[in-house]
């Protein structure tokens, strides 16, 4: 694919791991008492989510103590580590759109306990979303293997890195997915990160 | 030629994409095209004279993203200058009408309240760049790839009051046929023709046949021309380029079959080149412009649907007015906004299509609590809302910041309502509901209230408005005090109806006033107005005979597909069993319940905590019940959280329960006592800050142990938390910020806390809070819970008892 193109994916629901969603709620166990309130908002959060993804890929240049990715440089040895052995990569942005924010600070006023397990459902769907696009990518990369990802606020790569991503993404546009003034996004059930390709041993 | 008698008579061709040709030319991803204009004339002049050859009447200028977000106002100047001048150098020597018109995309910020940009900054910025569009002599304005209402608003509205051109509307919608915000066509077509848009349509995204659904959407609303500029497909990698799946022939032919079917304005967006264009020109080149037909709809929506006046009848709930409700004057006193928004949302759930909003109290500013009012609710629940005020400026504020079109309550036939009220609807779009009243009063005739109604009508003609912005309402007046009243309101109805055809509005519950069992004079009533044409009803949702009404006349009228809305519904009336169960709870010692009460907080079940502190009411003083039964259940959770034998949710939910038992305790006794509390906490998430959960389980916490809170929500700058706790002499003030790039937000308001209020305290909390940090920024304490926010609270006030 060309250095210059954005794609964009969009996805089904991944399936719902519900103790990934405990866990993220604070809960420590079965949270068996928690059950029927959980089933309850995962079905009043199921229309209102939409999966979309959208990646491009970058060159990996070295010079010295800095990363040339193309779109941005950066002197973060964390992800000068993550990426080690890598030659080019992917940078992408996922969200699960407005609407569980809508639902949360709905919910924030009238129910705090779902305001709270809306808020685990959305951490654990964004997750999901980016380990279903991840694995997807990692599948069509043949000789080439995919790093983990790493986003901006890992290790010592700052949030700053954020306005890097998104001038190359253009989020606001091709997944509705918006940087505001303190590098928080919004929707907030979003993630943005790189993922290293480094070549298999032959 | 004006584009817009050219328009009247013609199909309009639109250009293609710009930023792919651009990139094929050597722009870089992340590099401004906006700076070509100044950098690269020559090319953008080419680009623009290629569209022009090909056969497009418009081109917009090379100014997308041209905004003072992304340039110094030296440098947007010169932009738009550079950006005039490339394209009126290629309209030269072209022989069909060519017109230049200012490209305007989103700013790429997101608006509040789910972003941080304000409604007017946003228009501020989208006026300077209108302004210089006008400085430089552009011939329309073109608003394009709008991927959220209210930001279309905003850009609509700067283009509206800084400049006398035509403007036209396009969004971007995605393959749901929604915004990325979730508006739907019909919500879109009803807000930009109510603020005046000359066309309205649709770009980019996807390809023709992905958006004709939309597309045939707007066809079917639109009374304004109706635009398309698809992309060529979607965007896929071949060899190394990027290639858009749709190729020109293919284009040319699902677009034209759009201009068969009413599209009167074409062109296309990424990935289309000129040769898109002249291939479109080809294809519709024998073709005559479909005529717009007027569609005298009449509609209100919000940010996500419109809702339509027709055969069925449309509930407005009135609950939120403080008329007569002691609960909601003193909620609207102490700024409870949370209280507003539960009656918003209980309505809602009873079936309401739209919300009616009246905060007007003596003693509080009623525009700043209109505005904030009508923001807080369109941020929790998605029906229009009628915005209800005597005040002309607080109506304007409320309805320039509404998303969507509002319904307007109200006007009259006096001429300094009609002079106040139409201009807001001309220029915001508005429903009027028009009362036929006037100086001489109500008139006790059908006749004389038609007769005042034909006159308002004559007076919004004047303004621009027709029928379809007019809601009658011939007043339902009491008729214990006049026994032909109902008869004559009946005959009113009729008579606007089908004199004027205008759709019409009652609030029914006057007509019972002073009699007993209100609701059995209210129900029927009610049936008799919709027999008689009513429209809409101003109504409570929460009166059963009202609601039966309701659902048995559309059942009866056809108007319930397979009776689903009256089965549920039935589903939901009071069973024989109920009463049982009330008694039983009557009949036995308050001992057992009071246990009963403990065991429901404890175990989080609002709903029996709820009737449980009902029952009890009648036989232990309600101080009572808060110190020896919801108190000692919140502290047995709230122990256990300590000792990590109750979680997060399990707390909160107990919290909620006692919360549902403490409302009915408020109800039971005089507020003079009920404030008697432990003190008055400020709480706040920092400016920049988004998030409030984490402060939001504090706050509920603290009123359980029965502290008042004073929340100011979340992105609070500094200034106003220093200005409210200093207004409410508060001891304590709770600061919360998840992220560490607004940790300095937090700090720098505690530097202006300290300077004026140093006998305060500040706890601090949030995800990247440690103790050390918060010692570090000056906090007086670092709690890691909310329960330890609790105790530190105690602390405070028990200290502050002993001095």
């Amino acid at each position: 694919m060309s250095m210059d193109t954005v794609l964009v994916r969009t996805y089904d629901a991944p399936p719902v791991r519900r103790g990934e969603i405990l866990r993220y709620a604070g809960v420590r166990g079965e949270g068996r008492e928690l059950a029927p309130l959980l089933s309850e908002c995962l079905e009043e959060v199921d229309s209102v989510l939409h999966y979309s993804v959208c990646y491009a890929e970058f060159p990996i240049y070295r010079t010295e103590s800095i990363l040339d990715l193309g779109f941005a440089t950066t002197t973060s040895r964390d992800l000068q580590k993550n990426l080690a052995g890598c030659s080019s990569g992917l940078v992408f942005a996922a969200t699960v759109g407005l609407g569980i924010d809508r639902l949360i600070a709905r919910y924030a006023r009238i129910s705090p306990t779902k305001a709270l397990l809306f808020q685990a459902i959305g951490a654990e769907r964004i997750e999901s979303l980016c380990e279903v696009f991840c694995r997807e990518l990692s599948e069509d990369q043949g000789e080439y293997l995919l790093h983990p990802r790493f986003s901006p606020g890992y290790g010592d790569l700052p949030l700053a890195f954020q306005k890097d991503i998104f001038a190359r993404l253009d989020c606001p546009k091709n997944i509705g997915l918006h940087l505001n003034q303190s590098l928080l996004l919004s929707p907030t059930k979003s993630v943005t990160a790189l993922v290293g390709r480094e070549k298999r041993e032959s | 030629m004006n584009i817009l008698s050219y328009l009247k008579e013609n199909l309009v061709f639109l250009d293609g994409g710009m930023g792919t040709l651009l990139q094929s030319e050597g722009l870089r991803a992340g590099e401004l095209p906006e700076r070509w204009n100044l950098s690269h004339p020559e090319i953008i002049r080419r680009i623009h004279r290629a569209y022009f050859e090909a056969g497009s009447n418009i081109v917009s200028t090379n100014t997308f993203g041209a905004n003072r977000l992304k340039f110094s106002a030296e440098e947007l100047d010169e932009i738009v200058s550079a950006a005039l001048a490339n394209a009126r150098a290629a309209q030269e020597g072209i022989d069909h009408p060519t017109f230049v018109a200012l490209d305007i995309g989103p700013t790429g910020r997101m608006l509040r309240p789910y972003g941080d940009l304000d409604f007017e900054d946003a228009v501020a910025l989208f006026a300077e760049t209108v302004r210089l569009g006008v400085k430089y002599g552009v011939d329309l304005i073109f608003i394009e790839t709008m991927n959220d209402s209210l930001e279309t608003k905003a850009a609509l509205l700067a283009a509206k009051e800084n400049s006398a051109l035509p403007v036209f509307v396009s969004n971007a919608y995605g393959a749901d046929g929604k915004l990325m915000t979730g508006a739907d066509p019909l919500a879109m077509v009803t807000m930009l023709e109510g603020l005046g848009a000359d066309a309205i349509g649709v770009n980019c995204s996807l390809g023709p046949k992905a958006l004709s659904g939309v597309v045939e959407e707007y066809l079917r609303y639109a009374s304004i021309p109706v635009l398309l500029k698809p992309n060529a497909g979607l965007p896929k990698a071949v060899n190394g380029e990027t290639v858009y799946d749709v190729l020109p022939t293919e284009f040319s032919e699902e677009v034209s079959s759009l201009v068969r079917k009413g599209v009167r304005l074409v062109g296309g967006c990424c990935g289309t080149t000129p040769e898109y264009i002249a291939a479109t020109v080809a294809a519709t080149k024998t073709m005559s412009p479909v005529a717009i037909e007027p569609k005298n709809l009449t509609s209100v929506s919000s940010y996500t649907h419109a809702v339509l006046f027709g055969e069925a009848p449309i509930l407005i709930g009135e609950r939120i007015n403080p008329t007569g409700k002691k609960r909601l004057k003193e909620a609207l006193r102490n700024h409870e906004i949370d209280y507003l928004l539960n009656e918003g949302i209980a309505q809602e759930e009873k079936g309401v299509s739209i919300l009616d909003v009246n905060v007007g109290l003596p003693e509080i500013d009623e525009c700043e609590m209109l505005v904030t009012a009508v923001s807080e609710l369109q941020a929790v629940l998605d029906l229009p809302l009628q915005i209800d005020t005597a005040d002309p400026v607080a109506m304007e504020a409320a309805l320039r910041r509404y998303n969507g079109k509002a319904m307007l309550n109200s006007v009259n036939g006096k001429k300094e309502s009609m002079d106040a009220v139409f201009p807001l609807a001309k220029k915001y779009g508005g429903l009027v509901v028009a009362l036929t009243l006037d100086e001489q009063g109500i008139p006790e005739t059908a006749e004389g209230r038609l007769a005042i109604a034909k006159k308002i009508l004559a007076s919004a003609r004047e303004y621009g408005l027709s029928e379809k912005d007019l809601i009658f309402d011939p007043l339902a007046m009491t008729v214990s005090a006049d026994p032909n009243a109902a008869k004559e309101t009946l005959r009113a109805l009729s008579l606007i109806r089908k004199e004027l055809g205008c759709h019409t509005s009652l609030g029914v519950s006057n007509v019972s006033f002073g009699l007993p069992a209100r609701d059995c004079i209210n129900g029927t009533f009610f049936a008799l107005a919709l027999e008689h044409g009513l429209s809409a009803a101003i109504m409570n949702p929460f009166s059963d005979e009202m609601m039966k009404t309701y659902y048995t006349y559309r059942a009866l009228h056809g108007l319930d597909e397979n009776f689903g809305d009256y089965i549920a519904f039935a589903q939901t009336l009071p069973q024989a069993t109920s009463a049982t169960v009330a008694t039983t709870l009557k009949a036995s010692s308050p001992e057992p319940i009071s246990s009963e009460l403990q065991k429901a907080i404890i175990q989080g079940r609002k709903e029996q905590a709820a009737s449980l502190t009902r029952s009890l009411l009648g036989a232990v003083a309600p101080l009572k019940i808060v110190q020896n039964e919801i108190i000692p259940a919140l502290d047995t959770v709230g122990v256990g959280f300590e000792k990590k034998t109750v979680y997060l949710p399990q707390l909160l939910m107990s919290a909620e329960a006692a919360k549902s038992a403490f409302e009915v305790i408020k109800e039971a006794i005089p507020s003079s006592e009920a404030a008697g509390k432990k003190g008055r906490i400020v709480l706040a998430t920092v400016e920049g800050d988004i998030h409030d959960i984490g402060k939001n389980i504090v706050k509920l916490l603290l009123e359980n142990y029965g502290f008042a809170v004073t929340d100011l929500g979340r992105d609070v700058p500094p200034e106003k938390i220093v200005s409210e706790a200093k207004r409410l002499g508060v001891q304590l003030i709770g600061l919360s910020a998840l992220m560490t790039t607004t940790v300095p937000a937090m700090e720098e308001t505690i530097r202006q806390l300290k300077k004026v209020l140093p006998s305060c305290k500040i706890v601090v909390g949030g995800a990247v809070l440690t103790k050390e940090y918060a010692d570090m920024i000056g906090a007086d304490r670092y709690a890691k819970d909310a329960m330890e926010t609790v105790r530190y609270a105690e602390e405070i006030y028990e200290t502050e008892q002993c001095n």
